[in-house]
């Protein structure tokens, strides 16, 4: 339990932190910030970088599967973002 | 390196990620806020990399994970830059089903790889196993929908689901007890994962094709929630944190959606609205000999005298690829001083927010989109008000009849402009399946035509008027 409850405390403060900052995102632009979020959510990459990186050919397996799904979300999602926070910019 | 020195960078990721949300807040930062969330993710690859358990693990580790970066960010790129903006929906459902899946992989990969793990370890596993599995395969079914690939897009339903549901709901619970109760029994994680796989279909199946974006929102929301479980199996912070932030997200956006159909969450997930339940008059009461059609020419006049026009795109608007020729109308009027609106309701798309990607990509410029609550009031003082592609939402029985299927439902209110302009096919119903009184109002005008086509016809007769 020693270790639970910082992460809990992290995870709860996270999520208010979390309903601040973006119900103040106006409907203007709740597709990027989806599709931002698919991005950041690409942040299981790191985890995927650990799994494959172990000795065990199975569990490399699964790293590798994790990498490739985690790593479309990462460039797919803050590219995609990318292009239509531009088109909402060009006219400015 | 260090694992402080690791664990400072992902704070340091972590803080990227907030300050990048926080630059969405407005259209002038939010691409700054993009490069913030993008250089936070590089900062935690480069830290992981940096890592003794992945820098330590030698050529042939490192040659997998540059294997897989190089697919998957090929992959992205591909999706980001082909993508076109009306698909947008169908791009974000299938990120938020990888980014679930990605969680079900690397929490099964940790419990495999675990000698002895703890009990916080293993619950966290069985919920990354659960949440992960019924996002991966909604997602893919949301996908469909959207798509029109395999499933029909209205709600899909079969007797005894409720149970069907609460079966496997409950199976994947004591298959989860199993594990956590005895870890080394790693097979049960793939039983697991696919009896949650089984729900998620299940799940969204009955959920129909115009309430996607509210499964859309719900199914982004998982996504981060199987991150922050994660997180948990992983004990790293920033998973914890980001996939709460995704979590909170995709909440905020389904409880929007929801508001803005009048419908409560568990309506729209059991996909139980049935145009049969409608109350109200019948197409024949309401349209009988008070329906007035209108050539362009005719509508165009009607600009002679205008000084405020407010344009209701629909989601039919994107179908007929109407947006640019909208554009142009917007900038003819306005070259003859009247003053050009874009009023959006919320389900104008089939996403949260996109109708203004839409219009921003045939460039409208931002200002001129304005959400209802504030364009509701500006009705009244505006001389024609042109409807395009949309119906339900601008239904005024929603605000006069408590027993029509859509009473409550926040609307447009278009009937207030001096005369409004529906552009349509005909006068067949939209999705909620009842009449719409503005259609045959006093001083509403008709134009029967393709959405584009409609528009074009317009510009044309106002040139040449």
């Amino acid at each position: 339990m020693d270790g639970f409850i910082p992460l809990l405390t992290i995870f709860m403060l996270a999520v208010f932190v979390g309903f601040e900052i973006i119900t103040k995102v106006p409907p203007l632009l709740h597709t990027p910030l989806m599709s931002g979020s698919n991005a950041i959510s690409g942040i299981t990459i790191i985890g995927a970088m650990i799994a494959a990186a172990t000795p065990s050919t199975f569990t490399t397996v699964l790293g590798f599967a994790a990498l490739v799904l985690a790593a479309t979300n990462v460039v797919g999602g803050f590219l995609v973002t990318h292009r239509m926070l531009a088109m909402f910019q060009k006219k400015d | 390196m260090n694992p402080a020195l690791i664990n400072l960078a992902y704070l340091a990721a972590s803080v990227l990620f907030i300050l990048g949300i926080k630059g969405l807040t407005h259209p002038r930062t939010a691409v700054r806020g993009n490069l913030y969330g993008a250089a936070g993710m590089l900062l935690a690859i480069v830290a992981t990399l940096a890592s003794g358990e992945v820098f330590g693990s030698g050529v042939q580790g490192l040659g997998v994970i540059l294997a897989g970066i190089v697919v998957g960010g090929g992959i992205g790129l591909t999706l980001a830059l082909k993508i076109e903006m009306t698909a947008m929906p169908q791009m974000v459902a299938l990120l938020n089903g990888f980014g679930g899946g990605a969680s079900v992989f690397v929490a099964g990969a940790a419990l495999f790889d675990a000698a002895d793990p703890t009990t916080q370890m293993t619950v966290a596993t069985v919920a990354s196993g659960i949440i992960g599995g019924v996002t991966f395969f909604g997602s893919l079914v949301a996908f469909d929908k959207l798509q029109d690939l395999l499933l029909p897009g209205k709600p899909i339903h079969f007797p005894g689901q409720q149970a069907v549901n609460g079966l496997i709901g409950l199976a994947a619970l004591v298959v989860g007890y199993m594990i956590v109760n005895d870890p080394s029994a790693t097979g049960l994680y793939w039983v697991l994962v696919g009896l949650a796989s089984i729900g998620g279909l299940l799940l969204t199946i009955p959920i129909g094709g115009a309430d996607m974006p509210v499964a859309i929102a719900l199914l982004n929301s998982y996504s981060g929630l199987a991150a922050a479980s994660t997180g948990f199996v992983l004990n790293n912070n920033a998973l914890i944190i980001t996939g709460s932030l995704v979590g909170a997200s995709g909440l905020i956006l389904t409880r929007i959606m929801c508001k803005a159909m009048n419908r409560s969450l568990a309506n729209v997930l059991t996909g139980a609205i049935g145009p049969e339940a409608a109350g109200g008059a019948s197409a024949d009461e309401v349209y009988a000999g008070k329906v007035k059609s209108a050539s362009p020419d005719e509508v165009a006049m009607l600009f002679d005298a205008a000084r405020r026009v407010v344009i209701v795109p629909g989601y039919g608007l994107a179908v007929s690829q109407a947006q640019h020729a909208v554009c142009d109308l917007a900038s003819l009027l306005e070259s003859k001083d009247i003053e050009v609106e874009f009023a959006i309701h919320p389900v104008a798309g089939r996403m949260p927010g996109h109708m203004n990607v839409l219009l921003a990509e045939a460039d409208v410029a931002y200002d001129k989109l304005r959400e209802m609550d504030d364009i509701n009031p500006t009705f009244a003082q505006t001389d024609v008000a042109i409807v395009i592609g949309a119906n339900d939402v601008v239904n005024p029985v929603a605000n006069t009849d408590p027993s029509s299927p859509i009473a409550g439902m926040p609307i447009l209110e278009v009937d207030k402009a001096r005369t409004a302009v529906v552009i349509k096919r005909s006068l067949s119903p939209g999705f909620a399946g009842i009449p719409n009184p503005l259609f045959a109002a006093d001083n509403t005008l008709m134009l029967f035509s393709d959405g584009k086509k409609a528009i074009l016809d317009l510009i044309t007769a106002i040139k040449e008027a």
